[in-house]
């Protein structure tokens, strides 16, 4: 919404102070203003001019040869881009070696051949419009070489208010103007436009005839109220300047008079109204309705809409003539040979204008307006000023009954506010006197305390405006700005803490977090959408994606974080170490029975993906490839770390662990997983290469995903005493068929040893000279200690023996140093 | 190694001394000379096996034998102390003159890293943890009851609009804010209730320099008795000054939320440009950094709360957004293309 300072000041004389102080006001008291715009900046050398010439180019279609008379004395020649330059007509101009707002320099020069002596300028190029495509025509009267500025009573300042939707009664000038004046609406002085019309009204519920004309409501729920003035005899034409400028600054471009006045009446008190050419009206009659399914209208932007029932229309005595508060049609429109006009000022239906906006796809002023809900008890008066504005612009005759169909008014709304609650809310301490002085500039009238009722508070009559306050809090609300959220005193107060317990998923989140960090891996955040390729089979699609890359919501992080190794890839980055903790979506498979959660089963995971070198670059060494054991080795500090549970090899099979992680695809075949006892938390291993775009530089790839539920969240473990007593190790090597796991034999060793055995390692694993085909050597350190006293040799050796006769039975192991 | 076996035991004393001493002469290290002393002094060395041989002297030859081999003992020991001694100099020497070329890159592993916007939820759940608030978590999944008819947006308001929201089906969508998270602790709990909730909401905005269609917020709301306006501008002053600096100013402006009145958006001196005017303060000043507001009435009568009785406040701010301002990240693209480049930065 675009408000114009000038047309502020002419609305309200005791309004005060600079463009950018109001501008402040409005936004620490009502709404944000987006920017303050002089309009009629650098314009100080372009001059009213008039071309008495217009040919065409000779070289060029689009081009025309204009002489244009800027005052100086002798014709210039000026070589004009605009589709359309009337002879004749005022325009204004930039004279050679002039500039234009922003330092474009206008030189004599030559255009397709032919001499320029300057520019004939657009809105746009002016500052002072949006319209780019046409030069700016001029109202007649001006002697050519009078300054535009002078001409045009500028410089303005133009305000771009963006408001919020409850504050539709900002989107004029006078509701602008009452919240910014000192004594608000005490202070409103609407400009008189020497005119007068004061009609008789002809009112009815559903119909009502006058001055030989028709008015029908057939839907009062789409059209509470319609009212209609009828005006004979105008002369259609431009409107005069001082209208011009002002709706140019406040952003809505001229026309011509009739529809200038509507706008103007727009602008000024939010109410939209339409004129009709009455000649092209059939009956000549109004009914308001719903479309007839099938029904064709042509806007007047030159739209053909075919028309459903949820759409409203007026219609004529045969067909649609305009979209019920959203657009005129194209047939009815005010043309220059108009003579007598129908006038529209109707309440439409917030719902049903919304309906109808969208079902043609239009936004229009007029829509956005009833959509928000206009004044119903303004219109009698908006009609009459759009009628006297009419009669002083367009001359002609107003007929002196009026149409008005619909209901009464509805009566204005009453709201309690107690002071006590304002304290409650606020607190602030005001008396009933101080929040009356501060709701009645805004046209609230405040009645005392009831006598009858004390203690229930003011009673506040609530302005027709002023839609939006409909409760006390609504009211508190008006207090609260009006009092200054700036002034508000600073007293921190005394709080109690939260009842609720700190989440488990985000202190989950928390330990996830720095642990795998600690691991040297980056964290990733990603948008929890993906493509139909990186998905299992159970995946949500949604409704209405904005791409196919991003039609679902991902069941897995793996694959995402996946195709972030890949982005990072393409960028040449060989060493990607990731990880991420998001959700992830699958469809409930058990969706619409009894205990229904919803179709869609959401959960929190935690996931890694690394490749390339185990340390950066050191000149003493040559850095290895991170690889399996590195991700194993990860995943055990982190069991260890989060309390997941304990890392084994191999996917289990699926009947006996329900496997809720979709990422068989992605892992090769010899997985490492996750077990929170017999439950599987997470899987990871190497990343099948067929599922990735690897360059060839790139190195292996290796992922893990587990679910944070999985996290342990005991809050601290217990001290353990240190060791008193020393420590006795012994190495123990021994060879063995090479296919027996390296786990089982681990196991094999703790089952037979004894309670002192307090670490257990394997040092090193042998194949090749001095070891028979088939088989490996395992070198394993045992470390032996008793908390209560020093170990003998005899009971270190003891032990060992059991070891070994347990390795003895269970493999077939021969040893080779102990 | 030459066998002492042979030859009178004086003689073999006389070897010992003779080649234990240019042993230890001869030794260059520490290591060298350990093992000299292991081979001539040692329990097993040399020395001890030739006195285990004194008994095989004749009686009258002993005292001179035993005195030489004592002699012998004593110049090894005291040859061995000095040469321990040269060592040690030496080494100081060494470690004086011979200087290591410190220039060289030293060793290390790779820093892992903790993202911009993690770094910037925690810290802003620690400041106002100092004010009694606890952090609170829900589904990115919600119903269209949760995510607006509970917080006083009707279903036929625009933002509920499948142009402006991602649906999954019929009155199941991404939710569009952090909001729902409200409804749902209300509903669990009893006042007082003084939660942050952060987490992913999802609209549908193409990908641009400030707009992704999922991006992190951060939800506040604190309800018991006797809060009121006052206690709710001095929390977010607060928390202003703790993240910003405490030479940032902050300011409330009236707004327009459904679920909070009066509702204002609060704003801060522009942290980038300190009031003077830049890109990214729109030459105002100031930046919005919040919406927020009283807690509408309607929201405590959805949830089953007295609002005669209670009171409360609710802020929401774009977690990404803060940390694209605190950090000076011109495109919220950057913060979920995982670059390795960019992320490093945090580590």
């Amino acid at each position: 919404m675009d408000v114009s300072v000038s047309w502020l000041r002419a609305l309200a004389p005791t309004l005060e102070g600079s463009a950018t102080e109001l501008a402040d006001a409005l936004s620490a008291r009502a709404v944000p203003v987006d920017s303050v715009t002089v309009v009629g900046e650098g314009l100080d050398e372009v001059v009213v001019a008039r071309v008495t010439e217009v040919r065409k180019h000779p070289s060029a279609d689009r081009l025309s040869l204009c002489r244009v008379d800027s005052g100086a004395g002798e014709l210039l020649d000026v070589v004009c881009g605009a589709p359309e330059v009337v002879e004749g007509a005022l325009y204004p101009f930039i004279p050679a070696g002039g500039t234009l707002p922003g330092g474009f320099r206008i030189e004599t020069r030559k255009i397709r051949g032919q001499i320029s002596n300057g520019m004939l300028c657009s809105e746009k190029e002016l500052g002072l419009g949006r319209d780019a495509a046409g030069i700016m025509r001029l109202a007649d009267g001006y002697v050519p070489g009078r300054p535009l500025l002078e001409a045009l009573g500028l410089p303005d300042v133009r305000l771009e208010l963006d408001l919020t939707p409850n504050r539709i009664d900002l989107a004029c000038h006078v509701g602008v103007t009452r919240e910014l004046a000192p004594g608000g609406v005490r202070d409103l002085r609407l400009p008189d436009f020497g005119t007068s019309w004061q009609p008789e009204w002809v009112s009815g519920a559903e119909r009502a005839t006058a001055a030989g004309v028709s008015v029908v409501i057939e839907d009062p729920e789409r059209c509470p109220r319609y009212l209609a003035a009828i005006v004979r005899g105008v002369s259609v034409g431009a409107s005069p300047e001082w209208m011009q400028i002002r709706l140019q600054s406040a952003g809505s471009r001229p026309i011509n008079n009739i529809v200038d006045a509507t706008n103007y009446v727009l602008l000024e008190l939010n109410q939209p109204l339409h004129a009709f050419d009455l000649a092209r009206l059939r009956g000549p009659e109004i009914r308001v309705r719903g479309a007839a399914q099938g029904e064709h209208l042509t806007t007047l932007d030159g739209g053909a809409h075919r028309l459903g029932s949820e759409a409203t229309v007026i219609a004529d005595a045969e067909r649609p003539v305009a979209l019920a508060g959203v657009m005129g049609g194209a047939e009815s429109e005010v043309s220059p040979d108009t003579i007598d006009l129908l006038i529209e000022c109707a309440a439409f239906d917030q719902r049903h204008t919304r309906h109808t906006a969208r079902a043609v796809g239009l936004a229009t002023d007029a829509s956005y307006r009833f959509e928000r809900g206009i004044d119903e008890s303004a219109l009698e008066r908006a009609l009459e000023r759009c009628v006297e504005l009419i009669l002083a612009t367009a001359g002609g005759q107003a007929d002196e009954s009026a149409i008005r169909v619909g209901r009464t008014p509805p009566e204005r709304a009453r709201v309690r506010l107690r002071p006590s609650r304002v304290r409650q809310v606020l607190g602030l301490r005001l008396s009933p006197e101080q929040i009356t002085g501060l709701l009645e500039p805004l046209g609230f009238d405040v009645a005392a305390e009831s006598a009858a009722a004390p203690g229930d508070g003011l009673e506040v009559i609530v302005p027709g405006w002023r839609g939006d306050v409909r409760h006390e809090v609504d009211l508190i609300e008006e207090v609260a700005r009006r009092y200054g959220y700036e002034s508000f005193p600073h007293e921190p107060r005394a709080f109690r803490p939260s009842a609720v317990p700190d989440s488990p998923t985000w202190r989950r989140a928390d330990r996830a977090r720095s642990e795998l960090a600690l691991l040297g891996l980056l964290e990733a955040r990603s948008a929890g959408f993906a493509s139909s390729d990186r998905i299992s089979r159970d995946a949500v699609r949604l409704l209405k994606p904005l791409s196919e890359a991003e039609a679902f919501l991902r069941t897995d992080l793996i694959p995402i974080l996946l195709g972030r190794v890949e982005h990072n890839w393409t960028r040449g980055r060989r060493d990607v170490r990731l990880f991420e903790i998001g959700s992830v979506f699958r469809q409930r498979p058990d969706h619409e029975s009894a205990n229904d959660d919803g179709p869609v089963a959401e959960e929190v995971r935690v996931a890694l993906a690394f490749t390339g070198r185990r340390q950066p670059t050191h000149w003493s060494d040559t850095s290895a490839e991170l690889d399996i054991w590195d991700l194993k080795g990860m995943l055990e500090r982190l069991t260890a770390a989060l309390g997941l549970g304990r890392v084994r090899s191999g996917v289990p099979p699926d009947e006996t662990v329900p496997v809720p992680f979709g990422t068989e695809r992605w892992l090769g075949s010899d997985a490492l997983c996750i077990f929170d006892g017999e439950s599987l938390v997470g899987v990871g291993g190497e990343v099948a290469s067929a599922e990735i775009d690897s360059p060839p530089w790139a190195a292996p790839m290796f992922a893990a995903e587990f679910r944070l539920e999985a996290v342990s969240l005991a809050e601290h473990g217990r001290y353990r005493n240190l060791p008193s007593f020393p420590a006795a190790a012994r190495d123990l090597a021994f060879v063995l068929r090479a296919d027996v796991p390296a786990g089982a034999v681990a196991d094999a060793i703790r089952d037979a040893a004894p309670e002192t055995l307090e670490r257990l390692d394997l040092f090193d694993v042998y194949e090749g000279e001095g070891v028979e085909d088939g088989c490996r050597s395992l070198a394993w350190r045992l470390v032996f200690r008793a908390a209560d006293r020093t170990l003998t040799d005899e009971e270190v050796e003891g032990g060992l023996e059991s070891i070994i006769a347990n390795l003895r039975e269970r493999f077939d192991v021969r040893i080779r140093s102990a | 190694m030459s066998s002492d076996e042979g030859g009178s035991l004086q003689e073999t004393l006389e070897a010992i001394r003779r080649e234990g001493l240019e042993a230890i002469e001869e030794a260059a290290d520490a290591e060298t000379l350990d093992r000299a002393r292991n081979r001539f002094l040692g329990r097993k060395g040399r020395l001890a096996r030739a006195l285990a041989r004194l008994r095989e002297v004749p009686p009258e030859e002993r005292p001179d034998t035993g005195k030489t081999a004592n002699l012998v003992k004593q110049a090894l020991e005291s040859t061995l102390e000095l040469k321990v001694h040269e060592l040690q100099e030496l080494l100081a020497e060494d470690q004086e003159t011979v200087a290591r070329d410190l220039t060289l890159p030293g060793r290390t592993g790779w820093r892992g890293s903790v993202h911009p916007v993690s770094m910037v939820i925690d810290e802003i759940c620690e400041i106002f943890r100092e004010l009694g608030f606890t952090r609170a978590a829900g589904p990115e999944i919600e119903t269209d009851w949760h995510n607006f008819t509970a917080l006083n947006i009707p279903l036929d308001h625009p933002a509920a609009d499948m142009h402006d929201t991602f649906y999954v089906a019929d009155g199941v969508l991404l939710r569009t804010h952090t909001s729902p998270v409200q409804t749902r602790t209300m509903l669990e709990h009893e006042p007082p209730v003084r939660i942050l909730a952060p987490g992913m909401a999802f609209r549908r905005d193409p990908y641009d320099a400030s707009h992704a269609p999922a991006f992190e917020q951060i939800e506040g709301l604190a309800v018991d008795e006797g809060i009121d306006f006052v206690e709710f501008r001095a929390a977010i002053d607060y928390f202003v000054r703790r993240f910003f600096g405490p030479a940032t100013r902050s300011r409330f402006r009236p707004s327009y939320f459904p679920f909070t009145e009066p509702s204002a958006e609060v704003d801060i001196s522009c942290i980038i440009c300190d009031r003077s005017g830049c890109v990214t303060c729109k030459r105002t000043g100031w930046v919005e950094i919040m919406g927020s507001g009283m807690v509408n009435p309607a929201v405590f009568e959805a949830v089953g709360y007295d609002p005669e009785k209670y009171t409360g406040y609710a802020f929401g701010m774009g977690s990404a957004r803060i940390a694209m301002l605190r950090y000076r990240i011109p495109d919220i693209r950057l913060l979920y293309e995982a670059d390795v480049g960019f992320l490093e930065q945090f580590a």
